[in-house]
């Protein structure tokens, strides 16, 4: 494995882990699910996911 | 697999088992010589390959008979949100930052009194047959049935009596928790102005990131993490300044201030919206959480250091330590919970995990494999706590009550233990992290930081060792308060949709009056047990830790009924064992540990026999050490009261669910009859994805043959291949 492509893993790594590619799988869903949807803006999604985390909260152990 | 690949697969395992039973074997035979560090992690690393590779694979197999033919919830329903077919290395690292908090840190920092022998053999031990084996079951199990939660679970197949005290005993285990966790931050945060300053401005770091990812850059997580992490570096600088400076005074609490700015602000949590304060705390203290345990360990491979704390002390069996009352049998198993077997995780294996697993064969890694992460962690905690002068330890462990408040006192209490440190020693080791003192700073986290301060400066240069302390404090309180967030808001919703039932307009999550209402009903439960516990002059740690240990055992007897039930349920009684004995142990536990809690005839050791020795001495106008004055000895009473009757409560609720489970079982075993399945109907896969972390050989050759991904990257239009794991 080269540098190059280790750098690449880990920073493939920390976007799904974050959730910060969450926008692009959203996009890709729609399109291949809904081909006729309008796709929501990121904002608007992020603001979604938000809203949708504080009506569904998860627990955290010790 | 080939003849070639079989005997290296034979010979490669045979290796590891030999290495680990070396490491055993240098643990067990070493008397009256100090031993490296290396081998506790040798051998707990050995076993844990060995059993996830025999012991979880056989339980797969035979036992849940996983079928990755079948479609997982995340793929039948995937709806994009809580429904999502997840790549397994990333679901990993998120089960693992939910599942591991400051639980698997403190516990086997407080149990260390019992030496480190016990101790590393019962998280080693404990996991591999109980704690692993019920994370991954039960994730089986809910993933089977769309993502149920535990307390659903207790319902439907259990029954209403069993599915009311799995309520019960989920929201008592929060409250206590909540309160225990938080007494250890105040803890180590009081009369210390350079960790109050750093962790104070956690809060305005977090409102920034919450602000910048709602409004400036909507979901940059990683950038927000790194300029939120970047800050919070410069806190921890920054607290180092403040200490020396005139601000030093505003920042010196005291614990009964700590508790009510905790309690201020774990409503304030609790009533924001989770963008604010909540989402952006979460990110920094999972971040921190992996880096530094992941720094931790490197610093332990890198200076393996050597055990300053005896194998098994004489606190094993008088079961008079200072640290907490009671015996090693049934006391270590109930303080080290997380690590070696927590019911609490039971609430995120059902639920959240199970509903974006893409085949059923990961559950080996993720349910399995991220419980063997968190059980390394404890030994590495447990580490920490031993490599420490035995006198320091007991310094700082011991309540204020025994070891007074200051080096002098400390010094001569520490002797009477049979332990020396001389008050210069103590007051040089207070020195060389930039505290005022370190005697009675109890709950675990200050002495973790003192061990890890040794590791990393060890590793890194000992220039650093009052900013790795502090760093090391500072982590551990973000990610308690992350947990007393995150645990206040689900005990709220909790609360809401029960009373809900009652009164509807309270289980509606947006009318603001109930929100608030409920909101204060758990703040208010766990600050009680929180300003009970900082202000006991028995001491709160000692008194409340066993507690929780037992609030926690009592859900993962929950948790081990449900699966058992389950498994005779299928008909597969003569498996029934896997989570059956991991049942009786567990419940043996806990009930001799509530038994002796409540009935003990030892003042130190039973709530009521405490009770009713102070209780006297007040109706004869006598005031018993430690407490000072008649408020103190009324303080006593009233607390023990309450911790007998919790601690009853949590006995009579383990009975209850057991009887209530082996009156299934019994029916189902008698009646012969096949039991209709609550399984979610058989729906054929389409997807394809590895099973294990890495992987295999077969795996590969299948993935270049069929130019796949390695994240399991989906083409509709394939056919799916075999079933199970491929080793």
């Amino acid at each position: 494995m080269t540098v190059k492509e280790a750098f690449a893993g880990v920073r493939w790594y920390l976007r799904e882990v974050s959730g910060e590619s969450g926008y692009e799988r959203h996009v890709e869903h729609v399109r291949r699910e809904h081909p006729d949807a309008i796709v929501m803006s990121r904002r608007d999604f992020e603001r979604m996911r938000q809203d949708d985390r504080n009506d569904n909260p998860r627990a955290r152990c010790c | 697999m080939t003849k070639k690949s079989r005997t290296r697969s034979i010979a490669i395992w045979t290796a590891v088992a030999l290495a680990g039973a070396v490491c055993w074997g240098v643990i067990a035979l070493v008397r009256d010589e100090q031993i490296s560090a290396v081998w506790l992690l040798g051998a707990a690393v050995g076993s844990y390959a060995i059993a996830y590779r025999f012991y979880a694979r056989f339980i797969v197999r035979k036992v849940l008979e996983i079928d990755d033919k079948r479609a997982t919830p995340a793929e039948r329903l995937d709806n994009d949100m809580d429904f999502q077919p997840t790549d397994r290395r990333v679901l990993f690292g998120h089960h693992f930052a939910a599942i591991a908090g400051a639980g698997p840190l403190v516990g086997p920092v407080l149990a260390a009194q019992m030496g480190y022998l016990p101790g590393t053999i019962w998280i080693v031990v404990g996991v591999i047959f109980a704690g692993a084996v019920q994370d991954m079951v039960i994730l089986f199990f809910s993933m089977r049935r769309d993502g149920k939660s535990l307390g659903q679970m207790a319902r439907d197949e259990v029954g209403p009596v069993g599915g009311a005290a799995a309520l019960i005993a989920v929201f008592s285990i929060m409250i206590i928790l909540l309160a225990v966790l938080a007494l250890v931050v105040v803890n180590a945060l009081a009369q210390s102005p350079w960790g109050v300053f750093s962790i104070a401005m956690t809060i305005p770091i977090a409102l920034f990131m919450g602000f910048y990812m709602r409004v400036i850059r909507p979901g940059r997580v990683l950038e927000t993490t790194a300029i939120g992490v970047g800050l919070l570096l410069l806190a921890i600088v920054a607290g180092g300044w403040v200490e020396d400076s005139s601000w030093a005074d505003t920042f010196t609490l005291s614990p009964e201030t700590l508790v009510i700015c905790l309690v201020i602000y774990g409503f304030l949590a609790s009533v924001l919206p989770v963008w604010a304060l909540l989402a952006p705390r979460d990110y920094l203290s999972t971040f921190m959480k992996i880096g530094v345990i992941v720094l931790l360990a490197i610093g332990i491979v890198v200076t393996l250091p050597v055990l300053d704390n005896e194998p098994v002390t004489k606190f094993a069996s008088s079961g008079e330590g200072p640290v907490f009352a009671g015996a090693l049998f049934p006391f270590v198993f109930i303080t080290i919970a997380c690590g070696a077997l927590s019911g609490f995780h039971a609430l995120i294996a059902s639920g959240t995990t199970p509903k974006m697993v893409q085949k059923e064969s990961q559950i080996r890694t993720i349910g399995y494999g991220a419980m063997l992460m968190e059980s390394f962690v404890a030994v590495c905690a447990i580490i920490c706590a031993s490599i420490i002068d035995p006198g320091l330890y007991y310094a700082m462990n011991a309540p204020a009550g025994v070891v007074g408040d200051s080096v002098q006192s400390a010094s001569q209490a520490v002797g009477e233990l049979g332990f020396a440190i001389s008050p210069s020693e103590l007051q040089a080791a207070a020195d060389s992290v930039d505290e005022e003192s370190l005697v009675a700073r109890t709950g675990g986290a200050p002495t973790l930081a003192i061990g890890m301060s040794q590791v990393f400066s060890g590793a890194f240069g000992s220039s650093l060792q009052a900013f790795f302390y502090h760093f090391a404090i500072m982590f551990e309180a973000l990610f308690i308060l992350t947990t007393v967030d995150a645990g206040t808001r689900v005990g709220r919703f909790m609360l809401q949709d029960t009373l809900g039932n009652i009164w509807k307009p309270i289980g509606r999550v947006s009318w603001k009056p109930g929100l608030y209402l409920t909101s204060a009903i758990v703040v208010g439960a766990w600050g009680y047990f929180l300003y009970t516990g900082v202000t006991n002059p028995l001491g709160g740690i000692n008194q409340l830790f066993p507690l929780f240990g037992i609030a926690n055992q009592l859900l993962a007897a929950v948790a081990l009924c449900i699966c058992t039930t389950l498994l005779i349920k299928h008909g597969k009684v003569k498996w029934a064992w896997v989570t059956g004995i991991p049942l009786a142990w567990d419940v043996v536990v806990t009930l001799t540990a509530s038994y002796q809690k409540v009935l003990s005839s030892n003042p130190k050791l039973g709530f009521f026999e405490q009770r009713s020795t102070f209780q006297a001495a007040i109706d004869d106008g006598k005031v018993l050490p430690p407490a000072k004055n008649m408020d103190d000895m009324q303080q006593v009473v009233t607390n023990s009261t309450v911790d007998g009757v919790l601690a009853a409560l949590f006995a009579i609720m383990v009975i209850v669910v057991l009887l209530d489970s082996a009156r299934i079982w019994w029916k189902v075993l008698v009646s012969k009859k096949q039991v209709e399945t609550t399984e979610v109907p058989f729906v054929e896969s389409k997807l394809w994805a590895p099973s294990g972390l890495i992987p295999t050989a077969e795996e590969r050759a299948y993935m270049a043959d069929q130019h796949t991904e390695d994240d399991g990257s989906v083409d509709t239009d394939r056919e799916p291949v075999g079933s199970g794991s491929r080793e």
